[in-house]
């Protein structure tokens, strides 16, 4: 799908409370886009809450319910058990969530929605911290990247989200990233026509939380891409397919550029590179990359 | 349906829920119109839905809302768009 058929109707309205530079407004711009007006959203305590803007008044204009940090999917399972009720087949039910609300907190709910096998979209915008508190760690903060409660770098690796969903074994599980639209219209689109849960995970760069200039917010996404620091692949009934540049990368066809390309742009790994090179540091992040990627060569 | 009445509240959409966000911006994108090639990656990029597409693939820049990100810019292929610092003498 190229940029000029996506279609003009627009579910985000201008004026709304998000930084400027946002990848969370971004995303679900495209994402409802692909979806329609036809859609209802839950919205846990994240960005996106806040990015509505006060009441009386919206910027999203579909239904959305705001529900408690760990329950974004566990509404949703209501909500479509509810339509379903009414004979309302033709909504879909979308989960919009942050990382933090997905990796850490809402993690049993998630887990347990796609068990029991809800008719329900599940998209997790990555931002790889609790931006909206105040720039936390969570579980999907890489290895080294400063935050407000690891100072010093946090001293442990991201979790694989990824893994965790595909060990459920749903009809549909993607990854990708806001610096590639076509991508991600794709998969949503792809995603509404298929009956069960299906998760995508989205990666957004943040310019306030990575600290980086506004502008940059999609470079830093395609830059998270070539270095293969984040994978775009879709898994439909259990058989894994790479897209884009990730395809390329696994089947050798371009070199993935070296990871110290994307992390010095970032504020948050600026500690690695003064007053001096942590050398150590660098060589673990680079070397913890190039495993996952062997996993992957190896099985896919 | 109106049996019975709301009592939670609700809120609607309307553009500028947060005002006119356009007043946060310190640099200005202006588009060259003669150098557009029209391949719409300002419009699908722009986080504030403030580049409004028209008919014929042109664009146009909300300045109500336009936060001056600078998104468009650099992204821009043919570097049809300048971001120029707010309130300078013309």
């Amino acid at each position: 799908m190229a940029i000029k058929d996506m279609p003009t109707e627009e579910c985000m309205l201008p004026g709304n409370a998000s930084c400027p530079g946002c990848p969370a407004t971004m995303a679900l711009r495209i994402v409802l886009k692909a979806l329609g007006k036809n859609t209802v959203m839950t919205v846990p305590a994240c960005c996106t809450a806040v990015i509505e803007s006060l009441y009386p008044n919206t910027s999203f204009d579909v239904p959305v319910m705001n529900i408690a940090f760990e329950a974004a999917a566990a509404g949703a399972s209501g909500i479509e058990a509810a339509l379903r009720q009414l004979g309302q087949k033709d909504t879909t039910v979308l989960a919009w969530a942050g990382d933090g609300g997905t990796y850490d907190i809402g993690l049993q709910a998630l887990s347990g929605a796609l068990e029991r096998g809800t008719n329900f979209i599940y998209i997790c915008y990555n931002n790889q911290i609790y931006s909206n508190t105040g720039i936390q760690r969570s579980g999907a903060t890489p290895y080294a990247a400063w935050t407000t409660t690891t100072v010093g770098g946090k001293t442990e690796f991201r979790k694989e989200m990824g893994d965790i969903i595909r060990a459920h074994h749903i009809p549909y599980s993607a990854q990708t990233c806001i610096s590639y639209p076509e991508d991600l219209y794709a998969k949503v689109k792809k995603a509404k026509d298929i009956h069960g849960p299906k998760y995508i995970e989205i990666l957004a760069p943040c310019p306030p939380g990575w600290r980086f200039s506004m502008d940059k917010t999609v470079e830093m996404g395609r830059l998270a891409v070539e270095t293969g620091a984040w994978t775009m692949y879709e898994c439909e009934n259990d058989i894994m397919t790479f897209n884009g540049k990730s395809k390329l990368i696994l089947d050798k066809k371009i070199e993935k550029k070296p990871l110290e390309e994307w992390i010095k742009l970032q504020g948050r790994f600026s500690h690695l590179f003064k007053p001096k090179r942590d050398e150590e540091k660098l060589k673990l992040m680079q070397q913890h990359i190039d495993q996952i990627w062997e996993r992957y060569r190896k099985c896919p | 349906m109106n049996k019975y009445q709301v009592v939670t509240t609700i809120s609607y959409p309307k553009p500028g829920a947060n005002g006119k966000t356009g007043n946060w911006r310190i640099f200005k994108p202006i588009l060259d119109k003669q150098k557009c090639v029209k391949c719409l990656r300002c419009w699908i990029f722009c986080p504030e839905t403030a580049i409004k597409r028209n008919k014929d693939d042109t664009i146009d820049i909300d300045y109500d809302y336009c936060k001056g990100c600078g998104i468009c810019a650099k992204e821009c292929t043919v570097k049809a768009i300048t971001m120029e610092r707010e309130g300078k003498q013309q």
